[in-house]
């Protein structure tokens, strides 16, 4: 792969998270490249969503920085990262359960909507014509995420696998160039977890760059294009499927010691 | 005098006790504005609705501004009030828990109706009616036109805030904030500027409340807390959270007190607010329209 040629969305730098005496991430650096699918995975603990939060805007790193196309974000608010262009989706499904499933991706298009309260507030023709583009590009989302038949349902009502894909559609709705997805396939069975595989993978044609949290070995080998492992809030590797799948260090982590197994 | 039956008698009860409901229901809308979007009860919701009253009375019947521009001014200075309440008490306080907050509320509900005394006095003012005092004669009972107005602007109230929370994304951004903060802030929604907006919205409506409501029951520097007590007996009855149920819970308050004071004794009128929160939260603590479960969740 040509470096040069490559241009880093992300770059994480000398990051650390520490939670008092809990370090949960310990000076880690990569970079994630425009367009490519890269997955972070380790054991239990390893620090993996706590790297989300940071990146997000949940917390602010104790020290280290964090760029976004070469922006400095590592201080912003999460509502100020995620009108820059970063979404997420969270290993706990965490959609407004007391709306639609159309309803919850219009939120996700609340951030390109740029409309002031005195202007929703007095003049409605205006507001119609907002509600109605919101509306038609919620379905949009709905249709590209297969959930067009469901819209007017509850996003409680779903199976869990729906609910998945919803909180994947909500992040989309709001235009991302970088979707962080914590762990879309945990709790799925086979067909949903193919389900999800093949959409993270069309979110990836459209341009998309992901960054994937996942356990499912099947997934994160088939449909990343690099992979990073963090063990004890360190990266242990990084490189693609193949290079990973021989390295000793990750099977260590993974299985505990027993360098003889593969 | 021509008879008086007692039908017409009850009927006259009842137009009066709709309308002090309407009051107690656009408090108890306030309430639950602020409390979907925060967890907090804003005990300082009474105070919008006396400033709204005052201010009225300085800009309408001593400054000599006309109704319909005295009107709106009232609002906006009440809701300027109603942000710097979220500014300058509920912002600031660090790690706050919903219970910090309220007390917060507290004070800052002290702190106003001090500076209402020091500025207006104790005296009750009066407010001219929108429409002349001329009662009405309709079906047997005497109806001040502004009766009409209180009732009317709480019909207006709530049909403005369905509209904004159903049709306008700002209103739906809001909901989410009330659904769940963490992910809505993750959708670039500014959980801090939804609050401040809360804090605006329910002040404007306790403004509106007291503007319409002092020409009636005139408006004094006190009158706040009890305003408040009663809305949020009328947010217990209807539901915590619940629009709908806010606006039920009032109207059915203001009719018992309507109704026990006519028909038992005015000396109680108060009491029976207070008798029907107990009973509420005796027996149906989840209110009328309130979920069962959801009250189980919620921190109060």
């Amino acid at each position: 792969m040509n470096e040069t040629l490559t241009e880093h969305i992300l770059e994480v730098e000398e990051v650390v998270m520490a939670f008092g005496g809990l370090m949960a991430l310990i000076n880690l650096n990569f970079q994630v490249k425009k367009g490519m699918i890269k997955a972070i995975i380790g054991p239990n603990g390893a620090g993996k969503t706590t790297l989300f939060n940071v990146i997000t805007g949940t917390f602010p790193p104790t020290e280290g920085a964090v760029r976004f196309k070469r922006q400095s974000i590592e201080r912003l608010k999460a509502h100020e990262i995620a009108k820059l262009g970063i979404s997420r989706t969270f290993q706990t499904v965490e959609l407004f359960t007391n709306m639609s499933v159309l309803e919850n991706v219009m939120v996700g298009c609340h951030t390109r909507t740029r409309s002031s309260f005195i202007a929703s507030g007095f003049r409605l023709p205006q507001v119609k014509r907002k509600e109605a583009q919101i509306r038609s590009k919620a379905m949009e989302v709905l249709e590209f995420i297969g959930l067009t038949d469901r819209s007017e349902e509850s996003a409680d009502s779903l199976p869990l696998g729906d609910r998945k894909i919803l909180e994947i559609g909500r992040a989309l709705a709001t235009e991302p160039e970088l979707v962080c997805l914590d762990e879309p396939a945990a709790g799925l069975n086979e067909t949903e977890t193919q389900a999800a595989a093949d959409l993270i993978k069309r979110i990836k044609e459209k341009g998309i760059t992901i960054l994937l949290v996942e356990h499912d070995m099947k997934v994160v080998m088939d449909i990343s294009d690099e992979i990073m492992v963090l063990n004890y809030g360190e990266k242990i590797a990084e490189g693609i499927p193949e290079e990973i799948q021989n390295n000793h260090k990750v099977i260590e982590a993974y299985l505990g010691g027993e360098e003889d197994y593969a | 005098m021509e008879e008086f039956s007692f039908a017409n008698q009850l009927f006259q009860y009842l137009i009066t006790g709709l309308t002090v409901g309407s009051v107690y229901a656009m408090v108890a809308i306030g309430f639950n504005i602020i409390y979907n979007v925060t967890e907090i009860i804003n005990l300082a919701q009474g105070e919008f609705v006396m400033l709204g009253g005052l201010i009225m009375v300085f800009l309408h019947a001593v400054a000599g501004l006309p109704l319909i521009l005295a009107f709106p001014i009232t609002v906006i200075l009440v809701t300027l009030v109603g942000m710097l309440l979220d500014r300058l008490a509920i912002r600031p306080i660090r790690q706050p828990s919903v219970l910090t907050l309220i007390i917060a509320t507290i004070a800052a509900s002290i702190i106003i109706k001090g500076t209402a005394m020091f500025i207006w006095g104790k005296d009750p003012f009066d407010l001219p009616a929108f429409s002349g005092r001329t009662p009405i004669n309709f079906l047997g009972a005497v109806i001040q036109p502004q009766y009409f107005w209180v009732i009317g602007f709480l019909i207006v109230t709530v049909i403005l805030l369905t509209l904004f929370f159903e049709k306008t994304i700002i209103g739906k951004a809001m909901s989410a904030c009330a659904d769940n903060p963490d992910a809505a802030s993750l959708m670039g929604i500014n959980v801090k500027w939804m609050i401040l907006l809360s804090f605006s919205l329910s002040a404007a409506i306790g403004a509106v409340a007291g503007i319409t409501v002092t020409p009636i029951s005139l408006m004094e520097y006190d009158r706040g807390a009890m305003l408040a007590i009663k809305g949020f007996g009328a947010v217990v009855l209807g539901g915590l959270g619940s629009f709908p149920g806010a606006i039920l819970g009032g109207l059915i308050l203001g009719t018992i007190e309507s109704f026990g004071a006519g028909l038992i004794s005015s000396g109680y009128k108060d009491a029976f607010a207070l008798i029907v929160l107990l009973a509420v939260l005796f027996f149906r603590p989840s209110g009328l329209l309130g979920s069962v479960e959801i009250s189980k969740i919620k921190r109060f």
